[in-house]
């Protein structure tokens, strides 16, 4: 798989960005500010972490992602895009009928997603049942990364897989938790407080790491922290700033549930530019 | 008249076996175990209520006890079966599927994945437990889901056959069981198909259709009307989807009258789908019999199956009623 410098990857991950304002606003409906915070990590997952090739989304020595916040979708079509999967012009079909990139993610649609998702708090259970596969089948070299939203922790059915998962010490089971605080109705410690999180997994029984998910080193390094630890399920939570990259969406819950209009986009894409830009003139 | 190829046992003797439903799925379960490793077996802390003990006295590295949670039973099925597994999930049906209904919706049927989902326990059999443990509802629930298999072995013998063809089946599928040893009407030599119904006894008067635990007194409900100078057709539905609905009409067109009969809630059941298939076919005058949207309560069995109107007695009834109605007799 080829190395991606520091540079390209953040370049990658802006693109990430942009290909999910134009998706949005062209589909006129979907989620903004959890896709652009999680442009960081599925950019590191597609780019730096996952084990997998576009060419032959089945390959039988992939690593698993399992995308439990389904209404995210739009930074996994705009990653796999971007590492190959499917034709970058596709990605305008987003949402629209006759798609395969559904407004909820559909496996039996698209090679390349694992299950489908929308639903929430169904995804560490699935990723669960594909571990105790995966070590059934002696493939242990094989890693399941589950990403989740950290509203579907309201969900007991994710709390009935993290038991579950802590039974059967699964070492192979990686969670990514984008903590943005934010769900539709509010600040998430407003709807249902989820604080002490870290608390929480560790009482669980899981290995806990803390990072900024916006930092695409940091997403990298916690990745492969995690396949060193082999006692216990390592839960990564990735504190990300909804809505990053664009300054009028960073922060403001109101942009989880509705796309940019032409307008906004065009302010986006052009903020969005000029980051690339400057990414590049302090790699010069 | 009893159809000689289906090799019926002589179940109007008083020595007609009585098995448990859930027995045969169990030894089912275990047959499967030994012909594919695929196959994997998961419970919600009802591992021996459900029978999955045998299997998991077998193959302890393929059975996964999931506690009390099944949501995550269905889901972690779903995931199992991600990575090439059988999976078979078994609980209580009041549980499974009634706990995790949108689950199975979302990561078994609309990802359709091949999970086997195992309901013991329903239905008025259940008996002293009451009515929160007696599920009425998943015939329903179920057979309105996209790409499920729905399938309510009619005794123990054709449950085994029904484990052994659901897990080489390639689709999501539910299979419903009873608690209490019930008669044993068919045997080794019955067929078993996925998706079809059997004629057991062929007649001329009036049609009986059942399912499950109905199809015994569907039976000797078919023998006594016969003395009563009424020809009866039985017919078990094993599978309630796909549903073999050329049986049925076939059926209906010659009697022209038709009787179901569940032990579950006639909306939505056994029942609805025979009127659907007949609406938009073959316009019957018919009766459903089953439970009549209303719920279980405590007590044994047969009082329960006598007090909602379930025996082959109140079949009887119904018959005459009916074929009164329509001026046949």
């Amino acid at each position: 798989m080829k190395h991606y410098s520091n540079e390209e990857l953040e370049q990658l991950a802006t693109t990430i960005r942009k290909d999910i304002i134009s998706m949005l606003e062209h589909a006129g409906s979907g989620h903004s500010a959890g896709p652009m915070g999680l442009a960081d990590i599925f950019t590191a997952l597609y780019f730096s972490i996952l084990k997998h090739d576009p060419k032959n989304p089945d390959w039988d020595e992939r690593d698993i992602l399992v995308l439990s916040n389904g209404h995210c979708v739009p930074v996994r079509y705009a990653a796999m895009a971007e590492a190959g999967y499917f034709n970058k012009s596709e990605l305008e079909t987003l949402r629209q009928f006759g798609t395969r990139l559904q407004g909820h993610p559909e496996r039996t649609r698209l090679p390349g997603l694992e299950t489908t998702s929308g639903p929430l708090g169904s995804g560490l259970s699935q990723a669960v049942g594909m571990a105790l596969a995966l070590r059934l089948n002696k493939q242990l070299h094989r890693w399941v990364y589950v990403v989740m939203g950290d509203g579907e922790l309201d969900e007991g059915n994710v709390w009935e897989a993290a038991m579950l998962a802590t039974k059967y010490e699964l070492h192979n089971v990686i969670g990514i938790i984008d903590r943005n605080n934010i769900q539709i109705d509010g600040p998430t410690e407003f709807v249902l407080p989820l604080e002490d999180l870290r608390a929480k997994w560790e009482a669980f029984g899981w290995h806990v790491l803390e990072i900024n998910g916006n930092d695409i080193d940091a997403i990298i390094d916690a990745c492969a922290m995690a396949r060193a630890i082999v006692e216990k399920p390592v839960m990564i939570i990735a504190h990300t700033i909804p809505g990053k990259g664009v300054d009028f969406m960073e922060y403001d819950f109101h942009w989880h549930g509705v796309p940019p209009n032409h307008e906004q986009a065009m302010k986006a894409l052009k903020e969005l530019r000029t980051l690339q830009g400057k990414i590049r003139s302090e790699n010069d | 008249m009893t159809s000689s190829d289906l090799h019926l046992t002589d179940y109007m003797s008083k020595d007609v076996q009585m098995v448990p439903i859930r027995k045969g799925f169990g030894e089912g379960l275990l047959k499967a175990g030994g012909l594919d490793e695929n196959v994997v077996a998961a419970s919600a802390d009802l591992a021996e209520s459900t029978q999955v003990h045998l299997f998991k006295e077998a193959y302890p590295d393929r059975f996964f006890e999931i506690g009390i949670a099944e949501q995550n039973l269905v889901t972690v099925g779903a995931g199992l079966a991600a990575m090439g597994k059988i999976p078979f999930v078994s609980s209580y049906a009041s549980f499974n599927p009634g706990r995790c209904w949108e689950q199975i919706r979302t990561t078994i049927c609309l990802n359709n994945q091949p999970v086997k989902l195992v309901g013991s326990h329903a239905g008025l059999y259940t008996g002293a437990d009451g009515a929160t443990h007696q599920m009425l509802e998943d015939l329903a629930l179920m057979r309105v889901l996209p790409n499920m298999v729905v399938l309510a072995p009619g005794d123990s013998v054709e449950a085994e056959k029904a484990t052994l063809a659901i897990a080489l089946d390639k689709r999501p599928c539910y299979i419903r069981m009873a608690r209490e040893a019930t008669p044993v009407f068919t045997t080794e030599k019955t067929p078993f198909v996925i998706g079809k119904a059997y004629v057991l006894e062929t007649g001329r008067d009036l049609t009986i259709v059942s399912t499950g635990t109905m199809t015994f007194p569907a039976l000797s409900a078919a023998q006594k009307l016969f003395k009563d100078g009424i020809d009866v057709e039985v017919v078990h539905v094993p599978t309630i989807k796909p549903f073999d609905a050329l049986t049925i009409i076939q059926s209906a067109s010659k009697t022209g009258a038709v009787i179901t009969i569940e032990e579950g809630q006639i909306i939505g059941g056994l029942g609805s789908a025979v009127a659907e298939v007949l609406a938009e076919n073959k316009p019957t005058p018919m009766r459903r019999m089953g439970m009549k949207d209303h719920f279980g309560e405590s007590g044994k069995p047969t009082e329960l199956l006598e007090h909602f109107g379930l025996t082959d007695k109140h079949i009887m009834m119904t018959a005459h009623e009916l074929l009164t109605s329509i001026g046949k007799q």
